[in-house]
């Protein structure tokens, strides 16, 4: 692969990540909507938002450090933007070239939040900073739970690093610890995206969008963008390591999509039907109740694969 | 550029001593049977996301530089909704010893260009809150 191609599929895999994430934000705002029993907003909603946020002013804090608190968003979606690239070009062309396996995944899934506490940090807020001690506290909760489902997906694959290249006709959701590290991994990955229950870091009503408090104008359409990258980009994850991925056939494309949209509605009811859990109430939760879980499944799945049950 | 503002205006509520009463007619603005979510009107939790600073209370001594400081953190273009018979010309309150200069007047001391919408009515019904964005967004059409 040259260097133009692999800058192509960036961009592309962007852009395309880019415009499902606006479309999945508009989706989660209408299943809210409807949940509610209210209308919702039009479907051009996020455009017409993040258009606004651009055409705003960005105002900067006296007391903030300017260059972090700017580039933090806009690591953040490079990140972003660069996992979803690698993560297209597996499920797409599984068997091309380098694509970088599940740790640079797991690295650059890292950086948004870290982002995230670094340009709270950056701002000066007293309100961002206990967003941020908050973010961290998160981070610190879901990350190994989040490995460990993800090292199930490895372990079906036979140890491969790279599970969507070995993964044809294993799909390791179809097993009992499949189904553990799946249901770890959709708690994670609401933790991830900063919804409901563990939203603790932005919570609007009680540190006033926390992390986010100071941001404006174009770096707040940053975050946006961001944050509906991720959107797109968490559920993709789990579909590519522990639901079979994409199989290039009618059926298997509707398949896919299915999944994805059935992730998206997920996030979103959990969202909706969850009161905001206490920072310590997350971590207890993670730590006492979704790792052990998590480790249950690894051995589960290290014991399948040493006696070649499937089914386990 | 206006369209999309148009489109998604943001609203940040200020309480400047209200007595609740608008606020819970502003809370109303959320509920299933007016959803302004379908105009792209949502609630946000800090003035430097907003659009639109819904504007409750009178505006006594102690709220006013407050206020003023919330309209300096508001990005700009921005669209001040003064909701209530207090915050349009301080009610019953007129003259009372605890008044700071009205909304109009202490958001004006900070930028006299500011555009303010008055929703009249103790405590305002949803629909006249409704009616006032939309002139907003009406006005931010000739922006």
């Amino acid at each position: 692969m040259g260097v133009f191609t692999i800058i192509a599929t960036y961009i592309a895999a962007a852009i395309g990540t880019l415009v499902i994430g606006l479309a999945f934000k508009w989706f989660d705002r209408k299943v809210t909507a409807m949940v509610q029993w209210r209308k919702g907003p039009p479907w051009y909603q996020p455009v017409a938002d993040v258009l606004k946020l651009l055409y705003k002013e960005t105002l900067l804090p006296s007391t903030a450090r300017r260059t972090g608190f700017l580039f933090a968003p806009a690591v953040g979606l490079a990140a972003t933007a660069l996992a979803a690239a690698i993560l297209w070009s597996a499920l797409l062309r599984p068997e091309s070239g380098f694509v970088g396996d599940i740790i640079v995944i797991v690295y650059l899934l890292m950086l948004p939040p870290i982002m995230t506490i670094f340009g709270a940090i950056a701002s000066g807020s007293p309100h961002a900073a206990v967003g941020a001690s908050r973010e961290m506290k998160l981070i610190l909760s879901y990350e190994l739970p989040l490995i460990l489902a993800l090292l199930v997906g490895v372990i079906h694959s036979g140890w491969s690093l790279q599970p969507w290249r070995s993964a044809a006709g294993v799909t390791p959701l179809y097993s009992i610890s499949g189904v553990i590290a799946m249901l770890v991994a959709i708690v994670a990955m609401q933790a991830k995206l900063g919804q409901v229950p563990f939203d603790a870091a932005e919570a609007e009503c009680e540190i006033m969008s926390g992390v986010y408090v100071e941001y404006s104008g174009t770096p707040l359409a940053i975050i946006y963008l961001g944050r509906a990258m991720l959107l797109a980009v968490m559920p993709l994850l789990l579909i590519t390591v522990l639901w079979g991925g994409l199989v290039a056939t009618p059926l298997g494309i509707a398949a896919f999509i299915g999944k994805y949209v059935l992730l998206v509605v997920l996030v979103t009811l959990i969202r909706n039907t969850n009161p905001r859990l206490r920072i310590d109430q997350a971590m207890k939760f993670f730590w006492m109740g979704v790792a052990p879980l998590g480790i249950a499944a690894v051995v589960l799945a290290v014991l399948g694969a040493n006696w070649a049950i499937k089914w386990l | 550029m206006n369209w999309a503002l148009r489109k998604s205006l943001w609203v940040y509520h200020v309480n400047t001593g209200a007595c609740n009463n608008c606020d819970i007619e502003v809370l109303e603005l959320l509920t299933p049977k007016y959803d302004i979510e379908r105009f792209g009107m949502i609630l946000v939790g800090t003035p430097r996301h907003a659009d639109v600073l819904a504007v409750t209370g009178a505006c006594t001594r102690q709220a006013q530089p407050k206020l003023q400081e919330v309209y300096r953190q508001t990005p700009k273009p921005c669209v001040v909704m003064a909701i209530g018979s207090c915050a349009g010309a301080q009610g019953i309150f007129t003259e009372a010893y605890h008044m700071g200069a009205g909304v109009d007047t202490a958001i004006r001391a900070v930028d006299p260009n500011a555009i303010i919408a008055y929703v009249p009515g103790c405590p305002p019904k949803p629909e006249a809150m409704i009616a006032a964005a939309v002139k907003a967004m009406e006005l931010i059409k000739t922006l």
